[in-house]
């Protein structure tokens, strides 16, 4: 018989202490991160509908009482994976920081890895974006939030009178350029994280993920800048 | 031509260390780029000055031993060759070169130059060999390996050591050292029995010897001599996670 495979627990802590394993713990929060952006688009969208009230059913169905235990099952999930994927980036942020305490008086970048370098940084302004975002259209602390009746959120009438004032309209394109960049680097990045590479597929899984992360902003930035052209009215 | 070189200079591990500037003003396009430093130091020694200290051994690109950074990119701006390699041709009269030591905690400055690099040979101690039972050498075709196999174990074995990953790297990290030679093994059948401590060992060995980690940027890639490929991280990172989650030993 060979050795008896240490305690799941013990396994665990192991995998997290090393480097590749937080790498790993990114990629799969980072991944359930990327489904709730294509899902939160999609949702978005619906304000493009003909029909003005599309979206404020959509938004009342998610705020439904009877739809509340799942509602929160996945604000939980989510609400983890962010807290892990941001633990395991300041973490290994701090450690390879330490790695080279005296840097170079000149050192020269590979261009193409502008989106890696700034991971942190777009990581951060998105992170503090999701922050004001929440505060915004779900608490209301920004702006008053107004409501058709009770769970029912006026969602039309919120975004676009929140996009009206540019300073709101400007933060939410910057950070979502900023997403777009993350998102680039990330979408690959996590196949590499995991253990895939491959010749001929590493490099389309780079276009790929370049594409989807320019539709993703493009989706999400045309709302802000429908409402300031007075495409999107009340 | 004339070159003009600023240079790293640290007399020992504990001095402060700073650039100094110095003008080389006969360089040939034949000499290599030590040879331009050799001249250098010729002309210092003629003036009583202490020669700059740099690392080297074979000369022929083979041995791993040289390396600096040259303007910001280890061994300098030809992609695929170290610094003894790099001819002056590719350089032009009144250039300015900035030089200076690979950084990197786990690799302490031990005079301008010269870096300690026994971090690496101790992640090769902890993981980075096959056991073998000593005696007469082995049949040469006793194990058969595949072709494609065989290349891309070559491919990762072309790794020489000398650094300039850890150096180019944001993280000064040692992955793309350590996956070229977890790779190596891996892919050959004599590599086997010890595929999954050897990862696990050798991974957690660079996190002792305190050099950072992968984030996917791909700077050590473009600046290694021997053009090992981001894709042998790939292959170490997959190896860590299966021996993680399967693995028996401890
Ligand atoms: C909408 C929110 C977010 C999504 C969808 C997301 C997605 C991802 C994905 C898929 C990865 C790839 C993981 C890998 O390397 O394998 C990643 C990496 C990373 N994320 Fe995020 N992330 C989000 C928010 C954040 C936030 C708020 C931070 C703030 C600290 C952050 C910091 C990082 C860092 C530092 C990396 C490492 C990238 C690297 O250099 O390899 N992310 N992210
Ligand atoms: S001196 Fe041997 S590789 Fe440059």
């Amino acid at each position: 018989m060979s050795a008896l495979a240490i305690s799941p627990l013990h396994r665990a802590a192991r995998f997290w202490e090393a480097p590749i394993g937080k790498k790993a713990v990114m990629a799969i929060t980072g991944l359930i991160l990327f489904g709730y952006v294509i899902g939160h688009l999609l949702g978005n969208l619906q304000i493009y509908s003909a029909d003005h009230q599309q979206i404020n059913r959509y938004a009342a169905f998610l705020h439904n009482p009877a739809n509340a235990i799942p509602l929160w099952v996945i604000r939980t999930a989510l609400l983890a994976a962010v807290i892990l994927h941001i633990v395991s980036a300041v973490q290994l942020w701090l450690q390879n920081r330490a790695a080279r305490p005296l840097g170079y008086k000149k050192k020269a970048d590979v261009p193409t890895s502008y989106a890696a370098r700034t991971m942190r940084w777009s990581g951060v302004i998105v992170g503090a974006f999701i922050v004001f975002h929440i505060l915004h259209l779900t608490v209301g602390s920004v702006l008053p939030v107004h409501e058709i009746a009770a769970n029912e959120p006026d969602v039309r009438y919120n975004v676009i009178t929140g996009f009206q004032n540019p300073l709101v309209a400007g933060f939410y394109i910057l950070a979502m350029i900023l997403l777009c960049m993350h998102l680039y680097h990330g979408l690959w990045s996590m196949f590499q994280s995991m253990g895939f590479s491959h010749p001929r597929y590493t490099p389309l899984l780079k276009k790929g993920a370049a594409l989807v992360a320019i539709l993703i902003a493009v989706g999400n930035i045309s709302i802000p800048i429908a409402v300031l052209t007075g495409f999107l009215t009340l | 031509m004339r070159i003009i070189l600023h240079i790293w200079r640290q007399r020992n591990a504990t001095d402060q260390g700073r650039m100094t500037r110095y003008e080389v003003p006969n360089v040939s396009e034949h000499m290599s780029f030590l040879e331009m430093l050799d001249v250098l130091n010729e002309d210092l020694i003629a003036k009583n000055e202490e020669p700059v200290a740099f690392d080297h051994d074979c000369r022929e690109g083979i041995c791993g031993m040289c390396g600096c950074m040259v303007n910001g990119v280890a061994h300098g701006p030809l992609p695929g060759t170290t610094l003894c390699q790099l001819h002056m041709r590719h350089f032009k009269d009144g250039d300015e070169l900035y030089l200076e030591p690979w950084r990197a905690r786990a690799f302490p400055v031990v005079k301008d130059l010269v870096v300690d690099r026994t971090a690496f040979d101790r992640l090769i101690a902890a993981g980075g060999f096959i056991s073998v039972s000593t005696g007469s050498a082995p049949d040469g075709n006793a194990m058969l390996v595949p072709k494609e196999k065989s290349e891309l174990s070559m491919d990762a074995a072309a790794c020489i050591g000398c650094g300039a990953c850890v150096a180019m790297c944001p993280n000064a990290s040692a992955s793309l050292f350590m996956a070229a030679k977890i790779a190596h093994l891996a892919l050959l059948p004599q590599g086997q029995p010890e595929r999954e401590r050897r990862v696990k060992a050798m991974v957690g060995q660079a996190g002792q010897e305190l050099f950072g980690s992968c984030t996917n940027i791909g700077e050590c890639e473009a600046v290694c001599p021997k053009e090992i490929k981001l894709e042998v991280i790939a292959r170490m990172n997959r190896d860590f996670l299966k021996a993680s989650w399967t693995g028996r030993e401890e």
